[in-house]
């Protein structure tokens, strides 16, 4: 059995399991925000409606709550989801609501793995289709609707189908003008926005083996923009120290079976990919950043659950580092954790020197919801995960998702840029 | 769940219609299912609300609803009066709101049947039988049958009807 199935059998109580067989799965962690969280709460009250008292939830130290969407508060409405969603939290007993200017907050994706919310071998739903990042520690990570979600706090299971696993090994020795996401563009160019729909994607070869936590989140992430129902990787040392920084939690990992079936393998030599941009209007449409030199832009955002860890504003920084942005920049890091860290680490500091602003961790932008949305014609160069039309504002703004090295590239000259095109 | 269900075609023949052009990010602080409406498939189709009858069904291309986990998208379908939808295929988080929230059916159908089915056309789906008949080209198609827990959620109405099995 592979890693995904191993964990979904034991989740199941099952000896073995094989792609197909549909499964109630108890899950060990659920994730609610400010859009999926109000959803939930309609679904409890229109069924207390219907005369049914819920007075508890299943287990409230599984749950945990963001706010992230739309802080901070875009308009009354907005405020008035994050008063409700306290309100749930409070009734319920939910200990882990991370709230957006009390200490540690940020995007889900991002808390999930810098509070090691979820440990390898559990199962992890949230009510957001970015859930599936948080496989890259080993976790089988899946994003689901409010219906579902308000379903896992009442029984504390979920079904699924179990899905195949397609394989993706990446071989070689990674240049230093690539990131990983100029990996998974590339895979989700080649097998298309659908390539993965209802199946497992798993990373792994020895480019992914010496990636870093943060980086295999990137790749993890964009899995949903190829269908994916998860993106997993094995748990190895690198997961593991990252997880004794952060927690002593006990765990149990799983790893897949050395017979594992996988319904394909692709190999990729990372030595053939560029860097790499996905242009207006699929993160499918892929082309090397060289090719679209000279495009003209308005915007670099350097944000989201994708282009905000620690790791991308470094790469961004240095980059940008004694340089100015040519266009409006905006860098919003992820998390308030990391936010700290990298105004230790001096990086802050060369964002507001190059010119760009530097905003507090939310989804706002990235969804096209509030915090800096585009504008009719304009074009934005995104280390976000979505470029679909409106994706980011007005239904005619464009969008090129890139890494956050091209972002920032892109950024100093004012057009699409390769970052070895910038000279130092 | 009524068996048969007959309604009017609204097609859109494009792949990979999502999440953002069925309901924009601006819209999902919204959570009054009603209101949600007024903005279904604006990316697309700003008067698409207006074209619908209770009963419709939506005609679109592959990987329909991909993108976000928004369960808004199938709430403002199923609110303009949107009953099913048929496609050669839906993205997954789509097909269990659908079904699981009980808002609509997302129904599979091969691609010669899209081809065949235009906007504007008359429709009879008899779920019992999995079968599909354009009462306005006298023509009859096959839908792929539900997996056995999603006909079970289904004729549960949703999955909050539904008690969890082993």
């Amino acid at each position: 059995m592979t890693i995904t199935e191993k964990i979904l059998a034991r989740s199941s109580g099952k000896e073995r399991l094989s792609p197909g067989d549909v499964i109630f799965s108890k899950v060990d962690r659920v994730m609610m925000h400010d859009v999926s969280g109000p959803g939930v709460i309609k679904v409890f009250s229109e069924w207390e409606k219907k005369g049914v008292k819920i007075d508890r939830i299943w287990d409230p130290d599984r749950v945990w709550v963001t706010e992230d969407h739309f802080v901070p508060a875009a308009d009354r409405v907005s405020a008035e989801n994050v008063i409700a969603l306290s309100n749930f939290t409070k009734k319920f007993g939910i200990k882990k609501h991370f709230k957006y200017g009390l200490g540690q907050y940020g995007i889900c994706h991002t808390l999930s793995h810098e509070e090691a919310m979820v440990l390898p071998g559990e199962v992890y739903v949230g009510g957001d289709s970015h859930t599936n990042t948080t496989g890259a520690m080993g976790a089988f990570a899946a994003g689901l609707g409010h219906t579902d979600i308000a379903y896992v706090l009442m029984n504390g299971q979920i079904w699924f189908k179990v899905p195949e696993t397609m394989m993706f090994r990446i071989e070689g020795n990674m240049p230093d003008y690539l990131m990983a996401k100029d990996i998974i563009l590339q895979i989700i160019g080649d097998i298309g926005t659908d390539g993965a729909n209802y199946r497992t994607m798993q990373f792994a070869g020895d480019v992914v083996k010496r990636l870093t936590v943060e980086e295999r989140l990137t790749l993890t992430n964009m899995t949903t923009e190829a269908g994916a129902k998860n993106g997993i990787i094995e748990p190895d040392e690198t997961t593991y120290a990252y997880l004794r920084e952060r927690t002593d939690a006990p765990y149990t990992p799983a790893h897949g079976d050395s017979d594992a079936e996988y319904s394909e393998v692709f190999t990729y030599e990372i030595e053939k990919i560029e860097p790499t941009v996905a242009k207006p209007f699929s993160p499918g449409n892929i082309t090397v950043a060289r090719e679209l030199q000279g495009t003209e832009l308005d915007k670099a955002y350097i944000g989201s659950c994708t282009g905000a860890k620690l790791e991308d504003l470094r790469e961004a920084a240095k980059v940008l580092k004694g340089k100015h942005v040519k266009i409006r920049t905006e860098v919003l890091p992820a998390a308030q954790s990391i936010y700290m860290k990298a105004l230790k680490e001096g990086l802050i500091n060369i964002f507001v020197e190059a010119g760009a602003v530097v905003g507090p961790p939310t989804c706002g932008a990235c969804c096209g919801a509030h915090m800096g949305v585009l504008g009719k014609g304009e074009v934005c160069v995104s280390t976000t995960n979505r470029n679909f039309p409106g994706r980011m504002g007005h239904v005619e703004s464009q969008t090129y998702l890139a890494s956050p090295m091209v972002v920032a590239a892109s950024a100093i000259t004012g057009k699409i840029t390769d970052p070895r095109d910038v000279t130092n | 769940m009524n068996k048969i269900l007959k309604g009017r075609v609204h097609k859109y023949d494009r792949d990979n219609i999502d999440t953002d052009v069925i309901i924009p990010g601006p819209y999902l602080k919204i959570h009054d299912h009603k209101e949600l409406a007024k903005h279904a498939m604006e990316g697309i189709d700003p008067k698409f609300p207006e074209k619908v009858s209770q009963g419709d069904f939506l005609v679109t291309g592959a990987n329909f609803g991909c993108g976000s986990s928004r369960e808004h998208a199938p709430i403002a379908l199923s609110q303009t009066g949107i009953k099913a939808i048929l496609a050669p295929s839906f993205a997954r988080i789509f097909y269990r709101n659908a079904v699981d929230g009980g808002y609509l059916l997302p129904i599979e159908v091969d691609e010669a049947t899209f081809k065949k089915v235009s906007d504007g056309d008359e429709l009879e789906i008899d779920l019992a039988h999995n079968a599909i008949t354009n009462l306005t080209r006298n023509e009859r198609y096959a839908m792929k049958p539900f997996p056995e827990l999603v006909a079970r959620i289904v004729e549960a109405g949703g999955l909050m009807n539904f008690k969890p099995v082993s």
